[in-house]
């Protein structure tokens, strides 16, 4: 379970998170929705260590990691699939899933992973000797979210992993999520696509302008009035 | 075919100084293709590399010496790295390479007060200065080991970057810092590693080079080292195959232009050479189409 309280960062001489408190408990898809620049990717990065906090705690099963560096995060399981793809393009399908596993040694396990990603991509195993740079932006996707799964991730973290997909591309990521959930993953999932990730949600977040305005169960916000308006367009 | 016999000592010079070059080039390019630095100082590293065989080689035997100087050189870039270069990861790019030339005159100038100016004779390795013939032209040995050492090293280190965990790591990193920082890489690891193999090649070069040449100066580093720099422009910055092919081809073309008994030009060769490549093909042989992270 991981759990954040009073965090704040300031982010290019913005104060981009204003007092953050989130929590993601075992077994749940949880997602953090909001318009851009709300400070939905700078949540994910400081939970990384990719960006220095100013005040506050991020707790992982009771362990302070708010300061700790971002191999270190990755080794406590904490992984992040980061927005716009971001696959390696000059390697190929397979260096890519290997990358991912790059903390880990255990040679069995990281095969048996591979295979399972394979079993939820086939189209990765067609590929598997290919550039990553040649596969389409669903594909590179695909190796994203294969990729962050081959470290073992016990918090599975994705930045709008639906951004720029075709919408039948769009229903597989989703149906992926869930498949990934049932395997014993927690989610934390952020979301432009506001009615597609309340859908899936056990508990959902609403970020504006650096602070939480809203929160509850996913299918409550997605009959929320005020949810409506702002994010799902009606 | 005649040209080839009458110039073949200058062509197996050239091959040679080449191989040289080579060594050099590939610690520029390494660098580059994953810091986006042109370091400075190594072709000075080169110099003192030369210049540290001088003085152990006077107080310990020369199979004692090669190794040292090959640590102390790859302890030396390392350094270099932590101290001049690392503090200043996430400053413009400009700050960094400014930091390199800083380092690079520290260097000589150290070079220049430890050395009083003089030129040291660079120790003697028997079996490189061996004379041997070809084909009727005299040579020393070192001119026929350095290319077949330098072809050595670098397919070794092309099957280390290709097949290896680290060799993966480097160019994740060297094409996307952060999300390498995502998969739990060590970034100033990687970066350190790039530095140990790019010192250890040109600490091998500086033993070749040297033996050929017999003098070190304060100075000695700055001419192959700008040269390698061009060679590894040429073959296109960044790509390790294109940086020796470029050294070979510049080793080679400056030897013939001295065969041709235009000696004063061959220096001038490889810079006209740079102005041409950089108005004609900017990105080099090899170079990356792209040199901007996506």
């Amino acid at each position: 379970m991981l759990s954040i309280r009073g965090l704040h960062v300031y982010y290019g001489g913005i104060h981009a998170l204003r007092g953050i408190d989130l929590d993601v408990p075992d077994g749940q898809i949880i997602s953090l929705i909001g318009a851009n620049g709300a400070g939905k990717s700078t949540t994910l990065k400081s939970i990384m260590g990719l960006v220095p906090k100013s005040e506050g705690t991020i707790m992982w099963n009771e362990k302070n990691i708010t300061n700790i560096h971002t191999k270190e995060v990755v080794g406590q399981g904490i992984v992040l699939c980061p927005e716009g793809r971001r696959v390696f393009p000059d390697l190929t399908v397979e260096e890519n899933l290997r990358i991912g596993a790059y903390l880990r040694n255990d040679k069995d396990g990281i095969q048996k992973d591979k295979d399972w990603v394979y079993d939820l991509f086939p189209r990765m195993k067609e590929r598997e000797w290919q550039l990553a740079g040649t596969l389409s932006g669903g594909e590179q996707q695909m190796l994203a979210v294969g990729r962050a799964l081959m470290s073992k991730p016990k918090l599975l973290m994705l930045d709008e992993p639906s951004l720029g997909l075709a919408p039948l591309v769009i229903k597989d990521i989703f149906a992926i999520i869930k498949e990934i959930k049932a395997a014993g993953v927690n989610v934390l999932l952020i979301e432009q696509n506001a009615k597609a990730a309340l859908e899936i949600s056990d508990y959902a977040y609403v970020m504006e302008t650096g602070t939480i305005t809203m929160s509850g169960p996913g299918k409550e916000l997605l009959n929320d009035e005020r949810v409506k308006k702002a994010y799902l367009g009606e | 075919m005649n040209f080839f016999v009458e110039n073949l000592p200058y062509i197996l010079a050239g091959i040679s100084v080449g191989g040289q070059y080579a060594l050099i080039a590939i610690g520029y390019t390494m660098v580059y293709g994953i810091l986006r630095l042109i370091n400075f100082a190594h072709g000075d590293m080169f110099m003192v590399a030369g210049l540290v065989m001088v003085y152990i080689a006077a107080s310990v035997p020369i199979y004692i010496a090669i190794p040292i100087v090959i640590i102390f050189t790859v302890i030396l870039g390392c350094t270099i790295e932590v101290v001049a270069y690392r503090p200043l990861r996430s400053a413009p790019r400009m700050s960094v390479m400014i930091s390199a030339i800083g380092v690079s005159y520290l260097l000589q100038n150290t070079a220049l007060y430890v050395t009083g100016g003089l030129t040291q004779t660079y120790p003697t390795i028997p079996w490189l200065a061996k004379t041997v013939t070809i084909m009727g032209a005299h040579t020393k040995m070192v001119t026929l080991i350095t290319p077949v050492l330098t072809i050595l090293l670098v397919i070794g280190l092309v099957l280390l970057i290709k097949y290896t965990k680290i060799g993966m790591a480097m160019r994740a990193v060297s094409r996307d810092f952060e999300t390498s920082q995502l998969m739990g890489i060590d970034i100033n690891r990687v970066i350190s590693v790039t530095f140990v193999i790019g010192s250890f090649l040109a600490a091998i070069g500086s033993i070749l080079y040297f033996s050929n040449y017999t003098g070190v100066m304060p100075t000695s580093g700055s001419m192959p080292g700008l040269k390698a720099f061009v060679a590894a422009v040429f073959g296109g910055i960044g790509s390790i195959p294109g940086a020796v092919i470029g050294a070979f081809i510049i080793g080679i073309c400056e030897n013939i232009i001295k065969g041709m008994k235009l000696t004063v030009f061959s220096n001038a060769f490889t810079f006209v050479l740079l102005i041409v490549i950089l108005m004609v093909k900017p990105t080099g042989l090899f170079g990356e189409k792209n040199i901007d992270k996506v």
